[in-house]
């Protein structure tokens, strides 16, 4: 028999309606990768129970003659951002040490409602704040790819869902969840190979997920191919009332509407994404995948987006902001960690546990976000900052007159080692530069891989589309994906 | 503007982080690194635009105004509000004393 654990979603969807196995035998065979796998550190809590509760419904629905839910025997990750009811969700912080939440994000939710169980929590950077998973309070995740130089360097699996996109590149679970502030989402799938995308704001709801930049937070699903991110999607998303920025829209059939037919459609390619030092490797796959667009019938247009360099130096003053308003809640009173020194009052908890249970990129985040929402430097940054992005917002919208989705690459380079940038938080942040510009105008984006470097690493092309047209992001993903070809996978050392 | 050692701790101070000298000492020049990398959004004229406030349009809605509209939202689950409190007792966080 076939290893099921090669399977993405829609073919363990299909076999599983179809009796080719049971679910019961596809959540056994993640299970085992899954604890076979303690090297990557992917997961922060495994959940077997869950995932093999899933399956049984799924199996006895069938045997009884049942319609089966669009997810049924299907075993994800869920990324340790989502509370799940019963569950420890930290975040990957020790300041949530301990947390259980009494209640299930909306996401998670939609998710077992269709059938999904759940092979795990997924490790991540701290509050989704990192780019290589190295900010972690439980250790960074190691990426399953090695370079080909046969020097086993540990590299990372980019950020802030590394251990999502680790564990689905590993075939520790064939899809998982993620979320995407800046490029959570994309930049770790360009990393590892995988396929990801981050809808249009206020498709999938934040409810229950811990909040780290609210205008800016959303989730989206990882998987192997685009397909299975398109049955995903629909499954988390939709309006939820809880969620006063839920998109109140019916969620469109992204699977069936999936077609690679790009006749008709203009591609447009941002000149301002052609930054300096843009590794050759990175410039040669943008063109492949330019020349992969036109075989799919499309019409490629040269588009300027001319504010895109003040994105980042912008999103670093929004997402902090936000942050720090955020994480004030973590006080030590409610949930979490509580630091008490002997003979201290309440303000020197507050001080004392906050300094104990934030890592150091969270700390210096909120340090940022407090200094420019203090006094006197509110205008000059954090309003300046806003309508930087507003002339972002209608960058975007001036290029949608000519195009219909824009083609850049995902990520200025392939994953690189770990501890390799944790130095110099500039050059860490700008791994984002690709990312965040959309992230910023709220905008459905994916990244696919493309194909790999010299030294045998993934690299991924992002396409960004309209507001609400995640279909058309996922056709031009789509595509991509049959015109690549990619079946690179890391080889097994773990 | 630099982002000084008396500033960090300031900003730490407004922020409930307790930091040590030094940890301000070595937090400084990274701020003042990060905050003149950002700096550069000054040279962007902005005349007459708007602050983004909504990043999709949406509208904002109002439930409906009964108690416990959403039961996932609602009163009434006093124990499951405190179930994560590092300390709580007869139903309430309980923190130091504050007024002597």
């Amino acid at each position: 028999m076939t290893d099921l654990t090669n399977l993405g979603v829609a073919a363990i969807r299909d076999g599983v309606r179809n009796g080719s196995f049971t679910a019961r035998e596809v959540a056994e065979g993640f299970i085992a990768n899954v604890s076979a796998a303690k090297a990557l550190n992917a997961f922060l809590v495994e959940t077997p129970d869950h995932a093999l509760a899933a399956a049984d419904a799924a199996d006895a629905a069938r045997a009884k003659g049942e319609t089966l839910k669009p997810l049924a025997g299907v075993p994800i990750g869920m990324k340790d951002l989502f509370c799940t009811k019963g569950v420890t969700t930290t975040a990957a912080s020790h300041i949530l040490a301990g947390f259980t939440p009494p209640y299930e994000s909306t996401v998670s939710a939609n998710l077992w409602d269709a059938g999904a169980g759940m092979l795990g929590k997924l490790n991540m950077d701290q509050f989704a704040m990192g780019s290589s998973n190295e900010t972690s309070a439980f250790g960074n995740v190691i990426s399953p790819w090695r370079r080909n130089d046969g020097g086993n360097a540990a590299l990372a699996p980019g950020g802030s869902s590394g251990g999502s996109s680790a564990a689905i590149a590993a075939r520790l679970c064939p899809a998982a969840t993620g979320t995407d502030t800046g490029g959570s989402i994309r930049q770790p799938a360009a990393f590892t190979g995988i396929s990801g995308i981050k809808p249009t704001y206020g498709r999938c709801s934040r409810w229950g997920t811990i909040a780290f930049a609210s205008s800016l937070d959303q989730a989206g699903p990882m998987a192997r191919d685009v397909r299975d991110c398109a049955i995903m999607l629909g499954a988390m998303s939709g309006f939820d009332a809880k969620d006063a920025t839920s998109l109140d829209l019916p969620v469109p059939a992204w699977e069936a509407g999936l077609s690679s037919d790009l006749k008709g459609k203009r591609v447009g390619i941002p000149k301002e994404y052609r930054v300096d030092n843009m590794p050759p490797e990175i410039e040669a796959l943008w063109q492949q995948g330019i020349d992969w667009l036109k075989d799919a019938g499309a019409e490629i247009v040269e588009v300027s987006l001319p504010h895109t360099k003040y994105a980042l130096p912008a999103y670093y003053i929004i997402a902090p902001a936000e942050a720090s308003s955020n994480l004030a809640r973590y006080d030590g009173v409610r949930y979490g960690l509580r630091d008490l020194p002997e003979g201290a009052n309440l303000q020197d908890m507050y001080a004392a546990t906050r300094a104990d249970g934030f890592g150091d990129e969270v700390k210096r985040r909120i340090m940022i976000g407090t200094y420019v929402l203090s006094a006197g430097y509110y205008d000059a940054y954090f309003t300046q900052a806003s309508k930087i992005r507003t002339l972002i917002a209608r960058d975007f919208e001036q290029a949608w007159a000519k195009c219909d989705v824009l083609l850049t690459p995902t990520a200025p380079s392939a994953a690189f080692a770990l501890g390799e940038k944790s130095a110099d938080p500039i050059a860490m942040y700008l791994n984002d530069v690709f990312t965040v510009p959309s992230s910023l105008a709220g905008l459905p984006a994916m990244s696919v891989p493309g194909g790999l470097d010299h030294a045998g690493l993934p690299l991924g092309l992002q396409i960004i589309g309209k507001p609400l047209d995640e279909q058309g992001v996922l056709n031009a993903g789509l595509a991509l994906e049959e015109r690549a070809g990619f079946t690179a996978r890391a080889e097994r050392w773990w | 503007m630099s982002v000084t050692i008396a500033t960090v701790t300031k900003i730490a101070s407004l922020a409930r982080i307790a930091i040590t000298k030094e940890e301000a000492a070595r937090m400084a020049p990274e701020l003042d690194n990060i905050m003149g990398w950002i700096e550069q959004l000054s040279e962007v004229d902005t005349t007459g635009v708007a602050p983004m406030t909504a990043v999709i349009p949406n509208h904002l809605r109002l439930r409906d105004d009964v108690v416990n509209a959403d039961p996932l939202t609602g009163g009434g689950i006093r124990d499951a509000v405190l179930a994560n409190a590092p300390q709580a007792e007869h139903g309430f966080f309980t923190v130091p004393k504050v007024i002597e």
